[in-house]
């Protein structure tokens, strides 16, 4: 139990997917600028996350990984299927983003037309497939772990993601140079809050 | 007074614009605002005027830094002298002296680098000098270990300054505050020359005697054997950076600020408060661990609480600016920075992070808070209807 509560905590603060790998940007950066839309966005890929993370760890080890067929009996134990790991782990991320797509439509229509083109690139953000890639290669003893793992990383996004929408609400009226406004000063901002991040870098649980 | 004011008169032709030199026209503002209150009124709308204006209140701040800038001076004498062994033969003027002109050229760096990025920005971008940065400009060298070299505080205050303030707009809308990312910014790109124990005590050239270290108590607590001194923590002849070692005078500051309304003390509150609460959760689960049994208000007294809650957390810019966000945010201020101070072994101090990390979030509390209170409201007129 501490253990999953210290991956947790990892997850989230310590190997937060923004600001210590700097994934999943191009949606952080196109849908920060208001904190209800961030809020969505930040929600969906929690959810995508937290179910891709233990499908991908199941297929990774009763399938793709050298000797993960053994179940099926005794010639199987030196196949090694990991060469298809990256389009099994991108087709499951895209049925579930396909999912996820069809239920903010039918319950959260305005959220929907909000998010627009980044609701499908989910399905590309490189958070999604990082997580996936990062629980292959931290090899998580159990499917609990890869589970936290995902849920963690996900909220690790979506505080990253609220937090620089809700700077972006507070400097919609301040006096930006004409060149930085928009793009630029986000960069200078997410830049920034790196640094903040960086409290939490080297401690280790 | 009269020919102050009969200068200013005179040279105002000259810097209007079209005029001769016109580029020095923010040069001549703000140094006629410094003296006299300008008699220009608001164009528009109505508004409550007040003597108070911007210039006056950094002016407060700066005068509620000038007991704990004192006390860092002396501190700086002291820790020479003791170093080298000599402080029986020398007086108190003396010590006061070494740290005085030591302690000079730091801020003369930090106020020059400043505020001529400030005049070249202001005459620039066509407005006028604003007087944020005769804070920072104080903070900066207040929150330096004594020994940094002077190019690197020319180098972070410029920094600062230009990617922490001048391109969110100026002063008022600056998002993490100046001072704090100048100490991270040379935290984190010397690490080197800014971190061990030969940073924190002025030598000047001399030997220093057998057995001295020069660690602060931070680095022997994070060392995982704390040795404090009371006392002298509390008054604040400890090895530390410039101006965050005497709990004492910065308590007077505290005072000055609280009382003139112009730092919260709801944030000043709230931090101790987290602080100590953190402090006492991790008592609970210290076991033999020397650090994490250290009682909360020893923490208080050592490294940069004290100043960091005083001066840092109530800058009424980069905090929250809702009176409920105000407590969330000292607390986990206090929480945080406890926590990185004793969880976290590659810094020995957290006060710098958890501040800049909250100031991150701080927009974030703010907005919560009040879509909080408009949901409440909302709800109030359901009811009534």
């Amino acid at each position: 139990m501490e253990n999953l509560l210290n991956l947790f905590v990892k997850s989230v603060f310590i190997e937060n997917m923004v600001f210590a790998y700097f994934l999943g940007m191009c949606s952080y950066l196109a849908v920060s600028k208001t904190v209800k839309t961030a809020t969505g966005l930040g929600l969906a890929v929690i959810f995508v996350l937290a179910i891709t993370l233990p499908v991908n760890y199941l297929l990774e080890n009763y399938l793709l990984k050298e000797g993960a067929l053994k179940w099926m009996g005794a010639g199987f134990e030196t196949i090694d299927l990991s060469f298809l790991s990256f389009i099994m782990f991108i087709a499951v991320i895209a049925s579930m983003v396909q999912l996820v797509e069809m239920v903010v439509e039918k319950f959260a229509p305005v959220l929907y037309t909000q998010l627009g083109i980044f609701l499908p690139l989910i399905a590309v953000n490189c958070a999604i497939l990082g997580g996936s890639l990062f629980m292959q290669q931290k090899a998580f003893h159990n499917i609990g772990e890869a589970t936290v793992y995902g849920v963690g990383s996900g909220v690790g996004w979506f505080l990253a993601i609220v937090a620089i929408a809700a700077i972006r609400e507070k400097i919609k009226y301040s006096q930006v140079p004409a060149p930085l406004r928009g793009l630029g000063i986000t960069f200078i901002i997410t830049g920034l809050m790196g640094l903040a991040f960086m409290g939490f870098m080297g401690i280790k649980l | 007074m009269k020919f102050i004011q009969k200068f200013f008169e005179n040279t105002k032709p000259h810097v209007q614009k079209g005029a001769k030199y016109q580029w020095l026209h923010s040069v001549h503002d703000g140094m006629f605002t410094l003296f006299f209150v300008p008699k220009h009124t608001s164009g528009s709308g109505s508004h409550i005027h007040d003597f108070i204006d911007l210039k006056r209140t950094m002016g407060l701040v700066v005068f509620a830094l000038v007991p704990a800038l004192l006390m860092g001076m002396y501190n700086t004498g002291y820790q020479h002298f003791a170093a080298v062994g000599e402080l029986s033969g020398v007086g108190f003027m003396d010590i006061f002296l070494y740290g005085f002109l030591r302690v000079l050229p730091v801020i003369m760096v930090s106020y020059i680098v400043g505020l001529g990025i400030e005049f070249v920005f202001a005459q620039l971008r066509g407005h006028e000098i604003q007087e944020g940065f005769l804070v920072s400009g104080m903070l900066i060298p207040m929150v330096m270990p004594i020994n940094t070299p002077l190019w690197m505080i020319a180098i972070a205050t410029a920094f600062s300054v230009v990617f922490v303030k001048e391109v969110f707009g100026g002063t008022g809308m600056n998002i993490w505050n100046p001072a704090l990312v100048a100490r991270a910014f040379v935290f984190f790109a010397y690490p080197s020359q800014m971190s061990g124990d030969s940073v924190w005590v002025s030598l000047g050239g001399k030997q220093a005697i057998d057995g001295f270290s020069g660690a602060t108590p931070m680095a022997e607590a994070a060392a995982g054997h704390p040795n404090i001194d009371i006392w002298n923590s509390f008054i604040g002849l400890i090895p530390g950076s410039i101006g965050e070692t005497s709990t004492l005078a910065i308590l007077i500051g505290a005072a000055i600020l609280v009382i003139t309304g112009i730092g919260s003390w709801k944030i000043i509150v709230s931090t101790f408060a987290g602080g100590a609460v953190m402090g006492l959760i991790l008592n609970y689960f210290a076991g033999d661990n020397a650090y994490m049994a250290l009682p909360f208000w020893e923490h208080f007294i050592i490294g940069g609480f004290a100043f960091g809650a005083v001066f840092m957390a109530t800058d009424p810019v980069s905090g929250t600016q809702t009176e409920r966000g105000k407590w969330i945010y000292g607390f986990l201020i206090g929480i945080l920075a406890i926590l990185i101070r004793v969880v976290n072994p590659a810094y020995p101090e957290g006060m710098m992070l958890a501040i800049l990390l909250m100031n991150t979030f701080a927009p974030l509390v703010d907005h919560y808070v009040v879509e909080g209170s408009i949901k409440k409201r909302l709800k109030r007129i359901k009811v009534k209807a």
